[in-house]
């Protein structure tokens, strides 16, 4: 399967079973949109398109193409791997780590009840923080490397166990074998010089809240007394960053709704403020609330998603350093067909802990009791449950067998598929638009680097 | 060629024969926790 786009002037094409990516001519990309599925014959191809481009050029174009099917580039075909390579239960090996259920700001969008996941409001204890450690080692096996994610709620409201969890892990990393990396996602309101210095020392990765613009933010973003939390919060996000080593990633990031679908230029107000690792991520919200897109902002969305490839074409083009998280895209190398096949591993090797120690598939599905697969005391005690995601994935889900981006979102986000699509193996289709326009956006920064000549 | 450049050569093919070592980062703990995003992780098994 070949999928053919054109976007600032330039033409595209997509290999999707082998990755490649090529920029044809109009020739050669009028035969490849006219055959995506199949190599066509040079006297086929010179009949339907000879008329437009010269009997001649198309031939020619032909050979080239066949050249590439040949090598593996062009209308490859899907392989066959064993679903038990992909679908059996793995160790859990990551665990987003719900420290605190309670939150210091009242976001209207919060998926999680601002902070309480429709529960009790509650911090984790630091003895129920190393529990979770000790659980982590051992049901992560043999695996190596163990992410810990602090989350809530707003995790800075119970720092005193983030560090003590921290500490604890630190302390048996090397004689269990395990490389921890932590990461924390934040609002900002907490932060100061004493666990800005302890974050930057311990978090792999950060990731800071910002929505953008200060009325955008602030519509959405407000501390508990009604008032908006944008002046409080970028001085010390900025703190931060100065403080934080180069080698070290972190992400500001902000959610778009309904109410903000001109989301680039909060892009570039982030930008302005002096970050460059930017993140910006659809509502997920349900169709009654006034804020949730609608399928009709789809296509202002993608045009939206189409100014921001171009503000970021334009600050590459001055020689400046900017990334956007969801336009990544590693094309050298990246991760194996069996991980991408498989997805983000939601309740098969990522896990989530809840205060009270119940452990659940991720971290969108806490509270949920009919999702809880067991707790800190008892261990997972509901490897059915952990089954069905397990054995969700790419060739589980009817839609994505014809999709051009399934290797690069792999049928998405398991709780958005639950909530929004229908049921796990049914991908939410507003997600899907944006993913497919993100992926093309994204191949047209590659060109871009690559040295096409690209308009913007 | 002259009707059609190559910018990437695609790496799915070759690794289909690897069998996942799960060493990688899960998605979903990167920055977005909303969605899906698997085309930007690194394989830990390349240096």
């Amino acid at each position: 399967m070949v999928h053919t786009f054109r976007q600032n002037g330039l033409n595209i094409a997509l290999d999707v079973e082998s990755g490649a990516v090529h920029l044809p001519d109009d020739v050669s990309y009028a035969v490849l949109s006219a055959y995506p599925d199949r190599l066509p014959t040079a006297d086929e191809a010179a009949e339907k398109l000879g008329a437009s481009f010269g009997e001649a050029a198309v031939r020619e174009a032909v050979a080239e193409l066949a050249e590439l099917a040949a090598d593996d580039m062009l209308y490859t075909l899907p392989e066959q791997i064993p679903a038990p390579v992909y679908s059996s239960l793995m160790p859990i090996k990551a665990v987003c780590l719900h420290v605190a259920h309670d939150c210091n700001l009242r976001c209207g969008y919060c998926f999680a009840s601002q902070g309480d996941y429709h529960g009790a409001r509650g911090i984790m204890s630091p003895e129920t923080g190393r529990k979770s450690i000790d659980f982590i080692t051992a049901a992560s096996k043999g695996m190596r490397n163990i992410e810990i994610d602090f989350f809530g709620g707003e995790p800075t409201m119970a720092m005193k166990t983030v560090r003590e969890t921290v500490a604890y892990a630190r302390s048996v990393e090397k004689e269990r074998g395990k490389n921890f990396r932590f990461t924390l996602t934040t609002n900002g309101l907490l932060l100061n010089d004493e666990n800005i210095d302890f974050i930057n020392a311990e978090m792999s990765n950060v990731v800071l809240s910002l929505d953008g613009r200060r009325i955008v933010n602030d519509r959405m973003r407000k501390c508990v007394d009604g008032s908006g939390s944008y002046d409080v919060i970028v001085p010390k996000f900025k703190k931060l960053l100065e403080k934080r080593g180069p080698d070290k990633s972190y992400y500001l990031r902000g959610t778009f709704t309904r109410e903000n679908l001109d989301f680039a230029a909060d892009f570039e107000h982030i930008y302005g403020l002096g970050f460059d690792e930017i993140s910006i991520e659809p509502v997920t919200a349900p169709a009654d609330k006034s804020y949730a897109l609608r399928d009709e902002d789809l296509p202002r969305i993608a045009e939206e998603y189409e100014r921001l490839t171009n503000i970021i074409l334009k600050l590459r083009a001055e020689g400046k350093k900017v990334n956007f998280f969801h336009f990544m895209v590693d094309l050298d190398g990246g991760p194996c067909a069996v991980k991408r096949l498989k997805g983000c591993g939601a309740g098969n090797e990522y896990a989530a802990i809840a205060p009270d120690g119940s452990i659940y598939p991720c971290h969108q599905f806490v509270g949920m009791e009919e999702y809880r697969i067991g707790s800190l005391d008892e261990g997972v005690v509901r490897d059915d449950i952990r089954r069905i995601f397990a054995q969700s994935s790419i060739m589980s889900k009817p839609k994505c067998a014809g999709c051009f981006a399934k290797y690069n979102c792999s049928g998405g986000c398991a709780a958005g598929n639950v909530f929004y699509g229908g049921g796990i193996d049914s991908p939410n289709e507003q997600a899907c638009f944006m993913q497919k326009k993100r992926l093309e956006c994204a191949l047209l920064l590659k060109a871009a680097e690559a040295g096409a000549h690209v308009e913007f | 060629m002259k009707h059609i450049k190559t910018i990437a050569e695609g790496t799915l093919k070759k690794n289909r024969d690897t069998r996942g070592c799960g060493e990688c980062q899960t998605s979903c703990q990167s920055a977005c926790k909303t969605s899906c995003t698997v085309g930007n992780q690194k394989c830990e098994n390349k240096k």
